[in-house]
């Protein structure tokens, strides 16, 4: 596969590294004199010293092949929905993936239309949210082109499911529970499984349902 | 009629000044403070101290009321990004961006921009004023 990923910063230069080691083909765009030298001394000529914002430098590092999948992810994120605007519309690149470096960017991201979208500070706190599971309901992945996204959610003894069975349940439009994990173990979701207090559900549902079953499975008061 | 220019620079600070003068309410947007300095003591228009990026700024400089934007950050990335942002989420009526790189600025042209580049007026009118002034060189 082709990949031209824009930004040699820490994010960069360790996903070149491994994509060359799958034995993929890599272009890497870096503007800074300091990095670009060490890079170079890394990765030889598949090093492409210039602004990856300059339509000129992503000519040059072959954008109309075009690449299978183009990586934005310097550290601005106007220069990386720059990058990738450039490269879906106006090279038709079939897949780019951005860094957004400020979670508050995220809508422009999405407004703008590139929908896979990387965010380090978002996954953070989803993950701390998972070690905490008193927050209700955790986003564990995001599908974005699929329209839906893996949840997490932990019953509570005050939940107006708990002794209930699956099969009997009324949940909301859009979502299925896939999992319990109790005891250590995991199971798959039956009709018969019956729900107990600190069950960790995974459920997939999808666009914006995520809210309604955090309500039918934990109760309205929750926040 | 209600303008918003973000980026207080000599650019941005000339267009707001200019717009004031016009009869517009102008508020202008910047990172700095010390901007503020570049509309002159006699500013009477709004001055609203943030990023461009962000919404709840571009919502206290009153972005969702304006008839027209004016986007002339030093950065061609962050304008264009903010250009579109003001274009779809906000459905400003005229939005009007600076570009420096006539690349970048003709690709979002192309792509429904108002883009305005300096850079390209300067080339024209350069080579216009040789071509007007200095005899064409005989063909070899």
């Amino acid at each position: 596969m082709y990949v031209v990923v824009a930004g040699g910063g820490k994010v960069g230069a360790n996903v070149t590294r491994s994509l060359v080691e799958m034995g993929h083909e890599i272009t890497l765009i870096e503007e800074r004199p300091d990095r670009f030298a060490r890079l170079e001394e890394e990765f030889g000529p598949a090093v492409l010293r210039g602004d990856a914002t300059e339509i000129s430098i992503l000519e040059r590092a072959g954008i109309a092949r075009p690449p299978e999948l183009l990586l934005a992810v310097t550290g601005d994120d106007e220069d990386n929905l720059v990058i990738s605007q450039i490269g879906k519309e106006g090279y038709r690149v079939p897949k780019a993936i951005a860094r957004v470096n400020d979670p508050r960017n995220q809508s422009h991201f999405d407004l703008l239309g590139i929908k896979q979208t990387v965010c380090a500070t978002t996954s953070i706190l989803g993950l701390v949210e998972h070690e905490v599971p008193e927050h209700g309901l955790v986003r564990l992945l995001q599908l974005p082109e699929e329209g839906l996204e893996i949840v997490e959610v932990q019953i509570e003894p005050k939940s107006p499911v708990a002794g209930s069975r699956v099969g009997g349940l009324t949940l909301p439009e859009g979502s299925r529970l896939i999992s319990v994990f109790r005891h250590g173990r995991t199971e798959l979701v039956e009709p018969s499984t019956v729900m107990r207090p600190g069950d960790q559900v995974l459920a997939v549902v999808s666009d914006d349902s995520a809210p309604a079953l955090r309500k039918a499975l934990l109760g309205a008061s929750r926040a | 009629m209600n303008a918003v220019v973000i980026g207080c620079g000599r650019v941005g600070s000339a267009v707001a000044k200019g717009l004031a003068a016009d009869g517009w309410e102008v508020t202008v947007l910047d990172e700095s403070e010390d901007a503020l300095s570049r509309l002159g003591p006699s500013w009477r228009g709004g001055f609203v101290i943030g990023h461009g990026m962000d919404a709840k700024v571009l919502e206290r400089a009153g972005i969702a009321e304006a008839d027209a934007a004016v986007v002339a950050t030093s950065g061609d990335n962050t304008n264009v990004v903010i250009g579109q942002v003001l274009q779809r989420r906000y459905g400003t009526r005229t939005v009007v961006v600076r570009v420096l790189d006539p690349a970048r600025a003709k690709f979002y042209a192309e792509r429904g921009l108002n883009t305005v580049c300096p850079t390209q007026t300067a080339i024209s009118v350069l080579l216009e004023t040789v071509q007007a002034s200095a005899p064409a060189p005989q063909a070899t």
